[in-house]
């Protein structure tokens, strides 16, 4: 028992609680400052509202889905040392094809689902190709296809009548048909969990999301194509001296990475529930997969929970409409979210305290090893650092 | 009052599951050379942390001029005086010689950085004890001995008057190794006090007063160097009699395993060939070491014909069958084991386990592997089977993490991947920089027994003793060409010395390169 509590891992789930606890803590203080007499009232709501009815709880599974999705695009490129804060355009690109194959083609939405991973690929595949090859650093390339997916999105659906709801017989110019009008079967099934949960946003979405994060775990941790595109994670040179493609990796890490962002789309805007917006900012859902992944410490099945614990807060922070401002709402939800991505620091200075049981006999070159200048490295901390709660 | 300039006196460093160190008192007079001696994971890097503020130990006290001081962190250090050359250098990669020496204790008027003055300075140091060094060169691109002489340069610019060397000459050439003792007796000579952590025993009977030893983290005395021998110390060090002859039969060369033609390697520092032209061959049952002076294009070479690097020109064979456009992976499979110069770089991932490392260059074996899934368990029994047969020291055995490991047990693990792969051609360079007598000795006997085995071995060596002792055959490296070749049994270390500093070259090989 208390080896257990001296291990790493559950240093690392501590970490995490602490850094929620201490996030909480300051939303609170916001409350306060913003609307003192709704606070405690506002900070029960973020609490409890997600387990507060089936409803709310469906919509807390419906959100966590696709955070799932892109926390594991940003986390498995962590793992495999590069920063993919390309999500966003990645998850925006499979949402647009999963639409255009669902409404344009009148496709299944298995169909659909598979051409948002496709899409999602090849947004990543591009960065990939260009870092593997010109050596061009994956986050310029990536932000810039942000915004290239985003307008190439909108641009095009422009140009689709028969994407838009109003050829459909709404009113809306401005965004996508509903499915249910549509092409029902380019929903997601529901399996009768609507029935179960009453609630229209519940269908096996975060079933498949699961799903996908255990089989990204087990290619992570348990097949030889994890073990080297970890290998290249950590160290490039190494990697390449046993005799690893390490620029064949480099692509396929951004085109899984990519996948996992455009099936996040998909699912999201398949779920018969969303439509596409067309609109001039990038969707958050692919930058909010950066606190997932963070938070979830890189591990597939961290961040399941991780997705699952942003999703609640957003849920019970909808709730405190409209004694606050949805802006305030907003900023409350990512201070907390913020300070839960803190986790690291919060393990470092527990790890401080708790003497693990990691250190080794020969402690010789330890020192040496400990305080090494690491200016280049700080992108690379999420991955290198973190071997996850899970193991 | 006191004799002394630093007292380390009773200290105690526990981690968890070892005493590091074990109740260790360290005197360093005013201008005195003082030898720390003792193997990989003795201690004397983690008393050294303690000294320099890294570690905090748990008892006893450290004292300057006979005061108690608490040092909880290299800037208190740096406020005694107290400086540190470390075992792998602390320098920013992609920053100029000059910005690495000023970095923390930057000359700026307002904020500005005044570079003028900084360079003045530095100019003037190395100048005055012979350190060169090209101040805008940037680290990277400078061999290891500059970078030495950069972080000498740096506890020189901050004034510091107890210099640390931690295991300096581990890197270093012989004539580079002598250019320091040069100059460790002239900040001797300016009442300098100098702490020179090392396990050779020629350099301690070369230029220290007084010499401590540690042994398994616990002190075994401090002796006047003029009053001890080398056999003497080492076996304080050691426990037991150290044998410093490398006992092997005569070699019996057999069929030629290794063949290169032509080799010609373009170098990332200048525009000029790093290896010109470069032919030789290896047979089986020899160990060929190709000696020379560091820079002169064996690292190039070494990485031209393991794929490292991409050759501009030449050709290679193995066994007879050409392996010149072969991948890294393909001459890995064929029978090429490298032992790699840099064993942090290239030869582990540091992040992860020692099983993981283990298997580095055969995870993809069926042995290790069924439709893509790793097997666990035969990792685990492999790497067990490895640790227990090459002895590879570490925490919790295969499930360590190999950058908590100890440098000596590290190369162990690498020497064991490498030479469990069962290779033809076994390619070790500076196998033994920075090791103890103990792993010295092991590893000098692995790779005889390679030979002996059959295997061809190609054998880098900076190190003259190891050249004249373990090779059969020496080619001597100079500029990015062979210059001559040599039998141990008839050469001299001056001759050779001649050959590597280009002072002489042998006429073979002269004209090859009139043909060429």
């Amino acid at each position: 028992m208390k080896n257990y509590f001296k291990s790493k891992g559950f240093i690392t789930v501590l970490a995490s609680v602490i850094s929620i606890v201490v996030g909480l803590l300051i939303g609170f203080i916001l409350l306060i400052v913003f609307n003192p007499a709704y606070a405690v009232g506002g900070l029960g709501s973020i609490v409890s509202k997600g387990f507060s009815s089936s409803d709310k709880f469906a919509k807390v599974l419906y959100q966590a889905a696709p955070l799932i999705m892109t926390g594991l695009s940003v986390g498995f490129a962590f793992k495999t040392g590069l920063f993919n804060i390309g999500a966003t355009g990645q998850y925006t690109v499979g949402a647009f094809m999963a639409l255009v194959f669902g409404i344009q083609f009148q496709m299944p939405w298995w169909v659909c689902l598979i051409a948002a991973m496709i899409g999602g690929a090849i947004w990543g595949f591009i960065p990939g190709i260009c870092k593997a090859l010109f050596n061009v650093n994956e986050v310029i390339t990536s932000i810039m296809f942000n915004w290239l997916g985003l307008f190439m999105v909108n641009l095009l659906l422009n140009n689709m009548p028969v994407m838009l709801a109003d050829h459909w017989g709404a009113s809306n110019k401005d965004r996508t048909a509903a499915l249910a009008s549509a092409n029902p079967s380019a929903i997601i099934p529901k399996l009768g969990l609507n029935e179960l949960f009453h609630s229209n946003y519940m269908n096996i979405s975060i079933f498949i999301a699961i799903i996908i994060a255990v089989v990204i775990y087990i290619i992570l941790e348990k097949r030889t194509f994890g073990y080297e595109l970890k290998a290249c994670g950590f160290n490039k040179d190494a990697s390449i001296y046993a005799g690893i493609n390490a620029k064949r990796n480099i692509v396929l890490s951004m085109v899984i990475s990519g996948a996992l962002a455009g099936i996040g789309g998909g699912i999201y805007y398949l779920s018969g529930t969303a439509q596409y917006t067309i609109v001039k900012s990038l969707l958050t859902m692919g930058f909010n997969g950066i606190p997932v992944a963070l938070l979830g410490a890189s591990s597939p099945i961290g961040i399941i929970f991780a997705a699952l614990f942003i999703s609640y807060i957003q849920v019970g922070g909808e709730a405190l409409q409209p004694e606050y401002a949805k802006e305030i709402i907003d900023i409350i939800i990512a201070v907390i979210i913020y300070l839960s991505a803190f986790s690291l620091l919060v393990k470092n200075i527990l790890g401080k305290f708790i003497k693990t049981d990691t250190s080794n006999v020969n402690a010789e070159d330890k020192a040496p090893a400990s305080p090494e200048p690491a200016p280049v490295k700080a992108t690379e901390a999420g991955s290198t650092e973190e071997k996850g709660g899970n193991e | 009052m006191s004799d002394y300039v630093i007292e380390m006196l009773n200290i105690t460093k526990r981690f968890p599951g070892i005493v590091a160190n074990d109740n260790i008192t360290l005197q360093l007079k005013k201008g005195e050379v003082h030898a720390l001696l003792g193997e990989n994971g003795a201690g004397k890097s983690t008393l050294m942390s303690v000294l320099f503020g890294l570690y905090q130990p748990e008892e006893g006290c450290i004292k300057k001029n006979g005061e108690v001081v608490k040092i909880n962190d290299p800037n208190d250090a740096n406020a005694l005086h107290i400086g540190m050359v470390h075992q792998h250098f602390k320098l920013v990669e992609c920053f100029s010689v000059l910005d690495n020496i000023i970095l923390g204790v930057e000359p700026n008027k307002m904020g500005f950085l005044q570079k003028k003055e900084a360079r003045a300075k530095v100019l003037e140091l190395s100048e005055k004890y012979g350190l060169k060094v090209d101040p805008d060169a940037l680290i990277e691109d400078i061999s290891v001995g500059m970078q030495q002489r950069v972080e000498i340069l740096k506890m020189l610019y901050r004034e510091n008057e107890i210099l640390i060397f931690d295991e300096p000459t581990a890197v270093l050439t012989p004539q580079e190794i002598d250019e320091l003792m040069e100059i460790m007796r002239g900040f001797k000579a300016e009442g300098k006090s100098i702490l020179f952590i090392t396990h050779k025993l020629n350099e301690i009977m070369a230029v220290a007063d007084r010499c401590t030893v540690l042994r398994k983290g616990k002190y075994m005395g401090t002796v006047n160097v003029a009053d001890t021998t080398k056999e003497e110390l080492s076996k304080m060090m050691v426990g037991r009699n150290v044998n410093f002859k490398v006992d092997k039969c005569d070699c019996k060369p057999g069929e030629t395993v290794f063949k290169a033609e032509h080799v010609t390697v373009p170098s990332k520092l200048h525009k000029k060939n790093a290896v010109n032209d470069v032919s030789f061959e290896v047979r089986a049952g020899e160990i060929v070491c190709l000696a020379g002076i560091e820079g002169n294009g064996q690292t190039e070479f070494v990485q031209g014909i393991t794929g490292l690097t991409k050759m501009s020109s030449g050709r290679i064979e193995l066994l007879g069958k050409d392996i010149t456009n072969a991948t890294i992976r393909e001459k890995s499979i064929m029978g090429i084991s490298h032992i790699p110069e840099d064993r942090h770089k290239h030869g582990l991932v540091l992040d992860y386990s020692l099983e993981q490392n283990l298997v580095l260059q055969q995870y993809w074996e069926p042995q290790f592997q069924h439709n893509g899934f790793i097997k666990q368990q035969a990792v685990r029994e492999y790497a067990e089977k490895l640790i227990d047969q090459f002895d590879v020291r570490s925490g919790q055995g295969p499930i360590t993490i190999a950058r908590s490991m100890s440098g000596g047990n590290q190369q162990k693990a690498i020497i064991a991947r490498e030479i469990s792969k069962d290779p033809k051609l076994l390619i070790a360079v500076q196998p033994t920089r920075g090791l103890d007598v103990g792993a010295i000795e092991y590893i000098h006997k692995q790779l005889v027994k390679e030979r002996d085995e059959g295997k061809a071995v190609l054998l880098v060596s900076l190190e003259l003793d190891e050249v004249m002792n373990v090779s059969d055959r020496i080619l001597v490296m100079y500029e990015g060409e062979i210059v001559g070749e040599f039998d141990p049994k008839t050469v001299t270390v001056q001759e050779l010395g001649l050959y590597m500093a280009g002072a002489k070259r042998q006429d073979g090989h002269d004209s090859k390169k009139e043909e060429a």
